[in-house]
């Protein structure tokens, strides 16, 4: 294994009081495309400006390629960033946008042009090249605040929420240009994003934080699909969480009571004792719904309360034993020869394998 | 109803403010093409001898060579206390901040008489009165105060990233200040030039008492006046007078423009 392009060892931000990053251990590989995800103030931001040098940590070291870049100035590093705001300079035209960075490091006219207009035209928007950049769509000023951080030719690139100014439907488009440009330029993308689909869609990785902590980190589908923690499991879309506490189990299966009935759930790593307070999730896709009680070795009853139709994917919300709310997420389709009537009495099912254990925290 | 009443008081009250202001001034140019010594109505017939009369006055061409000089300067040195207090102000929090900002502001509060006096006091304590850098110095202190404001407000519309955004491409702090800061507030400075020139320009008391014997426009228009009843000094009022409304006007429209455009 190759040593990381940048390593975060111990490292914490304090703004007074408040810490914005704490102790935080990450590697960060060449060409992956690394997603930092939390909820506003979860320290994610943070995390990019301290990339950047626009805030030093408070304690701990980052190194890049082995150099330590705790007090190194923005303008001496190679870190370009896409900003959240762009912070295009609205009195330049898109190509001297572009060029910006190249004037700074003494690059000549000519040359700065021609790579200015290179980079333009990758991004397919040359035809925009010397229009004020005050008159560009969302999506163009996009890909000129792009250009201006590739134009560097950086082996890390920095973004910021690049994409949260955007209507739906050009978010998806952005995301395929994003992702296609990464796999091309084979460097490394940092994103920082609220939003689980930008990050499950494009990062090879996710780092999801939480009140300055990393939470979990690993592959969308890792995630996904075993959440390390209860913050990740209610974090991570359409999880159903259960309580209870251990009876008894096997390298098969633990058995949990819960007040929703007695479950089986995949044996951890770490063994738990009975007795023992324990959450364990289920995903909302890989509960099954039917009339008739189900052969699954988990089953329980529920109450249909309401549904949420996205076109060919709907969830539907049940009430089980003790106000307790499932989610069921189901294809369209699937749904056909289900009685959907609110009120209507449906049992749910779900595989030992399906339910993964939450530790603490 | 309520509001239709308001808007017609409002509406009587704006038009009042505007005769009382602008009346002098008109009947003051109307004067300045009349042949009659004396301002009174009917008139005599158009003419220019007063005009022809300022133009063949050395001592009004020297004023006139004066003022130029201070307001140019002054415009330039208040513009670039204003700029530089205003980025203070936009890029660093730090302690007695509130005071600091009160002290910039205070100039324009002081009565002019006063400032005058104080002003000439403390330069010829100094040693520094009587001459035409006395009144540069008077009136940037003066004017100081305007430009910072003007250029305040022009940075607070910016996006505080665009700085950082010049860092992170390789910029050193003084390269984002020429090439993102000052770009910026372009429209800003401009204004503000204008401006600190053209109340340099009119200022009469301060200049009066720390000039010794180098005259301004102003001071000029006074001795006139003090002389004897001349027609010259509506003339030169006039002249006075639109010199000061263009770089006024020049200001605005180029502050307010510049503002619908970044913001299309």
């Amino acid at each position: 294994m190759t040593e990381p392009l940048v390593t975060f060892r111990n490292v914490e931000k304090r703004f007074g009081d408040f810490v914005a990053v704490r102790n935080m251990v990450l590697d960060i590989h060449e060409g992956e495309f690394l997603a930092i995800m939390g909820s506003s103030g979860c320290g994610k931001t943070t995390t990019l400006r301290m990339l950047a040098g626009l805030e030093a940590p408070t304690a701990g070291e980052i190194r890049m390629a082995g150099r330590l870049m705790n007090d190194v100035k923005p303008h001496e590093r190679d870190t370009p960033l896409v900003w959240q705001s762009l912070a295009l300079f609205p009195f330049l035209t898109a190509r001297e946008n572009v060029e910006f960075g190249l004037k700074m490091r003494g690059v000549g006219a000519a040359e700065r042009k021609r790579r200015a207009l290179d980079w333009l035209d990758r991004m397919q928007i040359a035809d925009f090249a010397e229009r004020n950049v005050a008159t560009l769509s969302g999506g163009q000023k996009q890909r000129v605040a792009l250009a201006r951080s590739l134009v560097m030719e950086p082996k890390m690139l920095l973004l910021d929420e690049p994409l949260s100014a955007l209507d739906a439907n050009l978010v998806i488009r952005m995301q395929g240009v994003l992702t296609k440009l990464q796999k091309e330029l084979g460097i490394t993308f940092v994103y920082v994003t609220h939003s689980q689909s930008e990050a499950f869609a494009m990062a090879d990785r996710v780092v999801i934080m939480s009140q300055g902590d990393i939470a979990q980190v690993g592959s969308p589908k890792d995630i996904y699909r075993t959440p390390a923690n209860r913050f990740v499991a209610e974090f991570v879309g359409r999880n159903n969480i259960l309580s209870g506490k251990v009876l008894g189990g096997d390298a098969k299966g633990m058995q949990i009571a819960t007040p929703q009935g007695t479950f089986t759930a995949q044996t951890p790593q770490t063994p738990l004792a009975p007795g023992q307070s324990v959450s364990f999730a289920v995903s909302a896709d890989l509960l099954t719904l039917s009339e008739t009680e189900p052969d699954t070795v988990n089953k329980a009853q529920a109450t249909l309360i309401s549904e949420e139709f996205i076109g060919s994917l709907v969830t539907l919300f049940l009430e089980g034993a003790d106000g307790m709310e499932f989610k069921v997420q189901m294809q369209e389709r699937a749904l056909m020869d289900l009685d959907l009537s609110p009120g209507a009495t449906l049992w749910l099912g779900w595989d030992a394998a399906s339910a993964s254990i939450l530790s603490e925290g | 109803m309520h509001g239709r009443g308001l808007n017609i008081i409002l509406g009587v009250y704006v038009a009042l403010i505007f005769t009382f202001v602008f009346a002098p001034i008109f009947f003051s140019l109307v004067f300045s093409f009349n042949s009659q010594r004396f301002p009174t109505i009917p008139l005599g017939e158009f003419s220019t001898e007063w005009y022809a009369k300022i133009l063949s006055d050395p001592d009004i061409w020297q004023a006139v060579r004066n003022s130029v000089i201070v307001s140019t300067t002054t415009a330039i040195l208040a513009t670039t206390l204003g700029f530089c207090t205003a980025y203070t102000d936009f890029r660093y929090n730090f302690r007695f901040k509130g005071p600091y900002l009160a002290l910039i502001l205070l100039p324009p509060t002081i009565p002019l008489i006063i400032m005058a006096l104080a002003m000439l006091a403390w330069l010829s304590r100094l040693g520094l009165s009587g001459q035409l850098w006395s009144i540069i110095m008077a009136h940037s202190v003066l004017t100081a105060p305007f430009a910072m404001a003007i250029i305040r407000l022009r940075l607070h519309q910016m996006d505080p990233d665009l700085e950082a955004a010049a860092w992170n491409l390789g910029g050193t702090e003084w390269q984002a200040m020429r090439h993102v800061i000052v770009p910026f507030c372009m429209p800003a400075i401009i204004s503000s030039l204008c401006l600190t020139a053209a109340v340099s320009f009119d200022e009469f008391a301060v200049a009066w008492f720390v000039s010794g014997l180098n005259k301004t426009v102003p001071i000029v228009i006074l001795e006139i006046v003090q002389g004897n009843i001349d027609p010259q000094v509506n003339a030169i009022g006039t002249f006075v007078f639109l010199t000061s409304i263009s770089l006024v006007v020049a200001a605005q429209v180029i502050f307010i423009s510049r503002q619908i455009k970044s913001h299309s």
